[in-house]
């Protein structure tokens, strides 16, 4: 089965062809990132104006890339939500249509369940049903959270932030430090000579009772106070320009936010064979390096997604959509298809087992 | 009984995350059942400490996370919660899009980050909020305005 995926959830415009779920034929992707820069953040009337105007160059970049006909397209699935609604809107109008057209099922995907999925576009990943069950950081500018997947589609939730996002924080933590946007490569490339122990930031680490049931703890992560500390910390020590001190503030500041996740992954860590690490901030050069060392220490194998598949992209949507691992997303009828700027994960809440 | 929300100008002190909880309980208790709160202050003035406080008041068991990155996000307790952020948001024009009007029509608590962006669109019984981080470090102000 070929589909065909579009994703435009925040400033990416992407659409790509996958055969069964693990051969990525072809990916385009559009990004805003330096239309939003002078912003300092994404501004969502930008995307969405740049969407529309890029959704159909980018859909046909890729078939041609791939070299099909229109006609080999099995099926269309695109992102619903979460994001802003104004861009989701975009590429679901762009998938209703080619379903109509093509005459092809339309599905409707998480996005947050296609960056979990993310991590088996790896060719080198195994089956999704064989790495189960399996442990999984999701790590981006609008998400910070640790789901189990006991099967896959299948999860619970076992921890997440109580406030900003770690991509937030990283965006935060730029724009103090004077280092522009986005902030999580800013503020990787300023530490790369820094002292990550010059500055001994605050970890955010709480537990609480689970939402999902209270007589079991939810990890929580928590990025609002190292912001904070970072923000007095300049107020009593203002850098100047050339300051000397930047890269060990950068690599200090970095530390506190991959140290946060790389223990909260560690608390969470039972006896899974897997763990994978998706999402925007995954791309983070430091994270990535303590994550291959909590693998080594606890003796599981990390998964983690090529770099093309990290931030917003495609292939994810299209990959989840056309697994044989998970179960056949329901087809979805091109006039009913809302978008769902707060969707969720379907967490499986029946039993207890929450840690 | 329903206690009064305090005069223009009453001043709080808070010096705590708890602290500032306890304000937003006690100022939710006073709120009638469809209320909109702009909540002016810089980046780290306590705008989402205030509003994980109305959300521990209104009910609602799950962490309140960031709105910046979806603008809304909409929380289910005893009552509704509707934090928003603003900061990205270039004329009230693009707030019309978003639905922002339907948010007013509903019953609940509307928190509002970077209200001002809103204009005309703030319905004329909005309450509005001055957050401060004090010189002093680690004491808040949260002055009704």
């Amino acid at each position: 089965m070929i589909v065909l995926g579009i994703e435009t959830s925040c400033d990416e415009t992407s659409a790509a062809l996958v055969r069964a779920g693990r051969e990525v034929l072809s990916q385009v992707i559009f990004s805003q990132v330096a239309l939003h820069r002078p912003y300092g953040g994404v501004v969502p009337e930008i995307a969405s104006r740049n969407h529309v105007e890029k959704i159909m160059p980018v859909i046909s970049e890729a078939r041609a890339q791939a070299g099909l006909d229109w006609d080999r397209i099995d099926r269309i699935a695109v992102t619903s939500g979460p994001g802003l609604a104004s861009a989701l809107m975009i590429g679901v109008a762009a998938a209703k249509s080619l379903s109509l057209r093509l005459q092809r099922p339309l599905v409707a995907i998480n996005h947050i369940e296609a960056h979990l999925y993310s991590a088996f576009l790896d060719p080198a990943a195994p089956d999704p049903a064989a790495a189960c069950p399996l442990l999984v950081l999701i790590v981006s500018g609008g998400h910070t959270c640790l789901v189990r997947m006991s099967k896959p589609g299948v999860y619970r939730l076992i921890g997440q932030t109580i406030d900003d996002a770690a991509g937030e924080a990283f965006d935060k933590g730029a724009n103090l430090l004077g280092l522009g946007y986005p902030g999580g490569p800013a503020i990787d490339r300023a530490a790369q000579n820094g002292n990550t122990q010059a500055i001994r930031f605050p970890r955010g680490l709480t537990r609480r009772p689970h939402h999902h049931d209270p007589t079991h703890d939810l990890l929580c992560l928590s990025f609002s106070g190292l912001k904070t500390s970072l923000l007095y910390h300049l107020k009593d020590h203002p850098l100047v320009p050339g300051d000397s001190r930047l890269a060990d503030l950068a690599a200090s500041y970095q530390e506190a936010i991959v140290d946060s996740l790389v223990r909260r992954t560690d608390d969470a860590l039972r006896d899974e064979p897997y763990l994978a690490v998706v999402g925007g901030v995954s791309l983070n050069r430091r994270l990535r390096e303590q994550m291959t060392a909590l693998a080594a220490r606890r003796r599981v194998r990390l998964l983690m997604a090529p770099p093309t598949f990290c931030a917003d992209n495609a292939a994810m949507i299209a990959g989840l959509a056309g697994s044989p691992a998970f179960a056949k997303q329901p087809e979805r009828l091109p006039m009913d298809l809302d978008v769902d700027p707060s969707l969720e994960l379907n967490f499986n809440l029946s039993s207890a087992t929450l840690t | 009984m329903k206690t009064d929300f305090p005069v223009a100008g009453t001043l709080y002190e808070t010096k705590t995350p708890e602290e500032t909880w306890a304000v937003a309980e006690q100022l939710a208790a006073c709120l009638p059942v469809r209320a909109v709160l702009a909540l002016h202050g810089e980046l780290g003035a306590g705008k989402t400490c205030f509003v994980q406080g109305l959300a521990r008041a209104l009910g609602i068991l799950r962490p309140i996370t960031s709105p910046t990155f979806t603008l809304v996000q909409e929380y289910r307790g005893s009552r509704r919660l509707v934090h928003m952020d603003l900061y990205r948001i270039g004329s009230p024009d693009e707030l019309l899009h978003l639905g922002f009007e339907d948010y007013l029509q509903e019953d609940g608590v509307l928190a509002i980050e970077w209200a001002e962006r809103a204009g005309d669109l703030l319905p004329p019984d909005t309450r509005h909020l001055y957050f401060a981080l004090q010189a002093d470090q680690g004491r808040h102000t949260i002055r009704i305005g």
